[in-house]
């Protein structure tokens, strides 16, 4: 007789002995759900902030001032050398003439408008709008931009944008420590559930064993046990991941105060949900069984 | 096929179950395997088996070389034997016909070959009326007959019995053995492990006795009716 992969076998039985430990089976449901829908909740927060700070970082920018002595022929000329230093995306020259014009419009529909009208533009100083790669250098790219000959002082909101680098630093580092110790918890979790299987179905294994079963085929049912758990607890998690997502969204459009944060729709991001999901539910299901079987194919 | 060549067996606690033992078993024979508690009977069962390895000596079971054998060999080693138990070890909450299924899907047989083949071994050993009984519903010596109707279904070239008869009364233990015998004739080779000296007498087989893990007898026609054996 041949060995054949009867997964007829494999997810019937798994499916019987996920029911004859219901307890524990729905305990091990329930934790891969919380587990996910934590691990899932921190990363959506550290996903939207990575994104506010993409945004920040598209819009970011400083002010290079050119020195005052310098002719307008040289002021423009130096735009090449400050394009070459590193994590600069690019740059705009920026006249004192349009300086005066923009400062005008600025304030033109505050009630004391006319306060800075009759400044001449030599008041001004021509000037490099200095766009960034990566916000998180802002201090080290002013200093190199200072470092140019010729450019004279600058413009940046330094501790801003550390302290919004911090954040989301922070954030991604919590996330990710939850996420490992999470992981490990309803590793944990699966693990004992399918060893109490195991342990209850002991005899049956030892007889498999007797008869001339491959560890392969006594390892089967566990292994689907497990992932049928994982994927069921990940399917749970990912629709109540939805409410939850939603609730947020709703609550921080309600928010004047917080409106500064757009939330990304989950119709764009649900299929990397579901895909994470389904994918942890699947790893931890399955690598739960495996550590908790080996022991008992030793007969 | 058994042959066992200077065959020792030392535990990890020290104990020297096995002393240089060397036996053959040629097929289609019919083997008694008696002796003391703590003789070593046990340890040789395992070895067969392959529960154990040998600590020295050569094993071979019905040519498998047991001494240096792969594990992901041992499955099919294991496949050549049937074992029973002195405890029945069937599964209580499967039919008679769920215990036969069972030990048929282990080793990977088709619904087909699992259809046919039940119905023929479920005569053999005089069940098959009660294919659709529970174990708790049968008496000790049909769930014995089960545990012998599993023990032949994926039709091993041997079958050893460890004590078949320790939990069952004389009559039942004689038809047992009468249908160990039966069974025997239909080409299956028979290791047997028992105390019961009345019935290895009645049967006149060939007894090998052990003793502080050596073969101290090997005889046939009786052990314990020859009295300069004892």
């Amino acid at each position: 007789m041949k060995r054949r992969f009867d997964i007829g076998y494999y997810l019937s039985e798994g499916f019987h002995s996920i029911f004859t430990h219901g307890l524990m089976s729905f305990a091990a449901v329930f934790m891969i759900v919380a587990c996910l829908l934590i691990m899932g909740s921190f990363s959506l927060v550290a996903l939207n902030l990575e994104k506010k700070m993409g945004d920040l970082e598209a819009d970011n920018q400083f002010l290079a001032f050119v020195d005052e002595t310098y002719t307008r022929d040289q002021a423009v000329a130096l735009g090449e050398q400050i394009r070459a230093v590193p994590n600069v995306s690019s740059v705009k020259f920026i006249t004192k003439e349009e300086a005066k014009a923009a400062n005008d419009a600025k304030y033109a529909e505050e009630d004391h408008g006319d306060l800075f009208a009759d400044l001449p533009p030599e008041v001004f100083r021509d000037r490099y709008a200095v766009h960034m790669v990566d916000i998180s250098q802002l201090q080290a790219t002013v200093d190199a931009v200072e470092a140019v000959e010729g450019i004279d002082g600058h413009q940046a909101a330094v501790e801003v944008s550390e302290g919004l680098v911090m954040v989301r630093n922070v954030a991604a580092g919590v996330a990710a420590i939850l996420i490992v110790l999470l992981l490990l918890i309803s590793l944990f979790i699966i693990y004992n559930t399918i060893k109490l299987g195991t342990f209850t179905r002991r005899e049956e294994i030892a007889i498999m064993k007797m008869c001339g079963a491959t560890n392969g085929f006594v390892r089967g049912p566990f292994i689907f046990e497990g992932m049928i758990l994982g994927l069921f607890g990940a399917v749970v998690a990912f629709f109540a991941q939805w409410g939850v997502y939603e609730l947020i969204v709703r609550a921080i459009d309600t928010q004047q105060t917080i409106q500064l944060l757009q939330a990304i729709p989950f119709g764009e991001i649900w299929p990397r949900v579901l895909g994470t999901f389904a994918a942890t539910g699947f790893v931890v299901g399955t690598g739960g069984s495996v550590l908790a079987i080996r022991k008992f194919l030793q007969v | 096929m058994i042959r066992l060549l200077d065959i020792q067996k030392t535990y990890d606690n020290g104990t020297k179950a096995l002393k240089g033992i060397s036996l053959r078993i040629d097929d289609g024979e019919f083997v008694f395997l008696v002796g003391p508690s703590g003789s070593g009977k046990s340890t040789i069962i395992k070895l067969i088996t392959g529960e154990v390895k040998p600590s020295g000596g050569k094993l071979m079971v019905n040519g498998f070389n047991l001494g240096d054998i792969r594990p992901g060999q041992v499955p099919y080693m294991r496949r050549t034997l049937g074992v029973i138990f002195q405890d029945f070890r069937l599964i209580e909450k499967k039919t008679v016909r769920e215990n036969l299924t069972f030990a048929m899907r282990a080793v990977g047989a088709s619904p087909r070959e699992i259809r046919k083949r039940i119905p023929y071994v479920l005569d053999l050993v005089g069940l098959s009326r009660k294919e659709d009984r529970y174990p708790s519903q049968l008496s000790g010596g049909e769930q014995q007959r089960v545990a012998i109707a599993r023990a032949l279904v994926n039709n091993p070239q041997m079958i050893i019995a460890d004590e078949p008869t320790g939990n069952l009364d004389p009559q039942m233990s004689l038809e047992i053995m009468m249908l160990l015998e039966k069974i025997n004739e239909l080409g299956t080779t028979m290791l047997v492990v028992t105390h019961e000296r009345e019935l290895v007498d009645r049967f006149s087989k060939r007894v090998v006795a052990i003793e502080n893990g050596r073969i101290i007898s090997d005889e046939t026609g009786g052990y314990y009716n020859n009295e300069e054996t004892i």
